[in-house]
């Protein structure tokens, strides 16, 4: 398997470092602070290939926390607040699109 | 159903307490992500967009009512009180954290489930036609020979890493419940005019990126060397089978690749070294599988019970019965389909809840044993007769007896971008919405069609094979979805045509109406099918009425 530090890099904007949980899969997101979150608002967002590059490195490190980290849009409005660049990310960051069964 | 003996009983606990073991150092940090996943991908565990998804087997589709509560236990104690039933007869649980999947998996293991089988470059979970061993006109229960590739298969280190995933099918009936033509291997009991019991023997069937519909390799097998033969074609297909592409790394590439002929050369060179040899199945292996299935002590009853008469007056009661039940080999008894199709919900998807309440029903109507079918349906295979009105308003009380199987709302659907981490575009809120357009009068009318929705060209909703199929891409980061008419899964299976340019996530309901209202426009009587339509005029006046507008 190819490590995500050996794929080429490219970003066109604003981007986060994203993975999952690897204790229970959840959605996490790097922050500024060395750590992950599980709200996207604690993101840190890069712009830039060296930023980001760093940033998955630190990510990548961390393979007890995290499983398969990788870089993905965001956009970021006046306030600051990060919302999902895409729908794969959007779903990913609100959950499913869909009413999961209720239980009877 | 069939009675797991020690040896199978040792290998599951012998595996569960390996995996908790493997779960243990992973999440202590003494093997890596890359160590583990191989390790996880062996025990059903993927890792989907919001959490762990735990597969989990349910041989050749079959499950007695103690196995069906407890996964509705794994669901209620560890998921979020649902599963969901795939087409290939698995159950999946989407939101399982690694820490309780060892636990998960001792709790399965108490009635012999296991999740073995069901990833991984490895042959899978052996599936077979859901009505298997009750259905009219079998030759024999073809969960016999099932059993015997399952326990043939199950680890065997010669075939633990092929090239890519192997999957067989297997059916005794004329009509091909079980899609045997596009899995891997097909397999269709047979007796030949000497009254040999022996198989038809498919191969090189598939979907996925590049669909392909299975080829006879040999028309008759005899069973006695039904083993051998299959071996035979494994083995040319690990030897020959591509490695360096995993896009043409299925034996349906290959089959193609060096032709129909010069494969079954190879393989019959092959099955030449090694007929006769060990893996020749004598009468007393078979016999041995055999008696390890029990069946139903059936009552001698009426055909025409005065309960059924009585309550087909309702006239709920009379169109669950005459779309959900099907005849059965024993006078007085019935085949149930459950349909999990609901309107406006999840393909698929059944609650603990509801699982218990489906076990409780098979235990007091079915002898204790449901089946799960590819369609992601259940049945219940032994129901007298004169037990169908309470059954039905049993189901219908717990939300699985709407009456549209085989109709246009009884939609195959993979989970799609909702859960999984392949998928392009969304497969659960396409199906949900045309559940909702189409009316149970309006899908009467229309009589059998089969939508099939899948999320990406993996095909898992198995897309290419529906009479209408829906396929989901993206373009420029946005949901469209390629439709395709004149597919088919069956004994006439055929790959579907695209009828044209994709349309986006908001109209894809609309086209299909437009296909609809064209089919009922131009079928020559109310009989006519829509796939037979679709045959008689091909998809260009489908296409001309879809994209006439748009």
């Amino acid at each position: 398997m190819t490590s995500p530090l050996q794929q080429k890099i490219k970003i066109t904007g604003p981007s986060v470092v994203t993975a999952n949980r690897a204790r229970d899969g959840a959605v996490i997101w790097r922050t500024a602070h060395q750590d992950w979150s599980t709200d996207l608002a604690d993101a840190a967002v890069v712009s830039t290939v060296d930023t980001a590059r760093a940033l998955l490195a630190e990510s990548a490190a961390d393979d007890v926390g995290a499983v398969g980290p990788y870089i993905a849009p965001v956009t970021v409005d006046d306030s600051g607040a990060i919302e999902p660049g895409n729908l794969r990310e959007l779903i990913r960051s609100t959950g499913v699109t869909i009413d999961i069964p209720a239980t009877v | 159903m069939y009675a797991y003996d020690e040896i199978d009983r040792t290998l599951i606990n012998e595996r569960v307490a390996e995996f908790r073991d493997q779960v243990q150092r992973r999440l202590a940090g003494e093997i890596t992500e890359d160590e583990f996943k191989m390790l996880r991908l062996m025990n059903g565990v993927y890792l989907q967009l919001h959490a762990y998804m735990f597969r989990v087997a349910i041989p050749y589709g079959t499950l007695s009512a103690d196995q069906l509560r407890k996964l509705a236990h794994v669901a209620r104690k560890y998921d979020r009180g649902y599963g969901h039933f795939t087409t290939r007869q698995n159950i999946q649980f989407n939101w399982i954290a690694l820490a309780d999947l060892p636990d998960a998996l001792a709790d399965l293991a108490e009635v012999g489930i296991h999740a073995m089988q069901t990833s991984g470059n490895c042959t899978r979970n052996i599936t077979a036609d859901q009505w298997a061993g009750v259905a009219p006109g079998e030759i024999e229960d073809p969960r016999i020979w099932a059993e015997i590739m399952r326990q043939y298969t199950t680890l065997h280190p010669e075939f633990s890493f092929l090239p890519r995933k192997f999957k067989f099918a297997i059916t005794a009936s004329d009509h091909d419940r079980a899609a045997i033509k596009i899995h891997d291997i097909g397999l269709r009991l047979r007796q030949n005019d000497a009254g040999v019991t022996g198989f038809e023997v498919l191969v090189g069937g598939g979907l996925g990126r590049t669909p392909f519909i299975g080829k006879v390799i040999k028309p008759f097998v005899p069973g006695r060397d039904i083993l051998s033969y299959v071996e035979a074609i494994l083995r040319v297909y690990n030897q020959y089978g591509r490695r360096d592409n995993i896009y043409k790394a299925r034996i349906k590439i290959l089959v193609h690749e060096l032709g129909l002929e010069k494969f079954r050369d190879e393989v019959e060179e092959e099955f030449l070294q090694i007929g006769d040899g060990p893996l020749t199945l004598d009468d007393a292996m078979i016999e041995e599988i055999r008696s390890r299935f029990t069946y139903p002590a059936y009552a001698k009853l009426s055909d025409n019970p005065e309960e059924l008469t009585k309550a087909s007056a309702d006239p709920g009661f009379a169109a669950w019965l005459a779309n959900s039940v099907a005849p059965h080999k024993q006078q007085g008894y019935a085949i149930v389909t459950l349909s999990l199709k609901p309107v406006g919900a999840p393909p698929g998807d059944a609650t603990a809840e509801q699982m218990d309440a489906i076990a409780d029903l098979a235990d007091r109507y079915s002898f204790g044993e449901i089946r799960v079918g590819h369609e992601q349906n259940l049945a219940l295979p032994h129901v007298a007769k004169r037990d169908l009105p309470a059954l039905w308003q049993a189901l219908d009380r717990i939300g699985v007896a709407t009456p549209n199987v085989n109709l246009i709302t009884d939609i195959i659907a993979c989970p799609g971008l909702d859960y999984c981490s392949l998928a392009n575009a969304r497969s659960i809120p396409i199906a949900q919405e045309l559940t909702r357009r189409f009316s149970n009068e309006t899908a009467n009318l229309i009589g059998r069609l089969h939508i099939n929705i899948s999320g990406c060209i993996n095909a898992c909703g198995h897309h290419h094979v529906g009479h209408i199929g829906i396929l989901g891409v993206e373009k420029n980061d946005e949901e469209f979805y390629q439709i395709t008419i004149g597919g088919r899964a069956d004994e006439g299976a055929v790959v579907g045509t695209l009828i044209g340019p994709a349309v986006p996530y908001d109209d894809v309901a609309n086209v299909v109406e437009d296909i609809v209202e064209a089919y009922l426009a131009l079928r020559q009587r109310p009989d006519e099918l829509f796939i037979d339509a679709v045959k008689r005029l091909g998809v260009e006046p489908f296409k001309e009425r879809v994209y006439a507008t748009r």
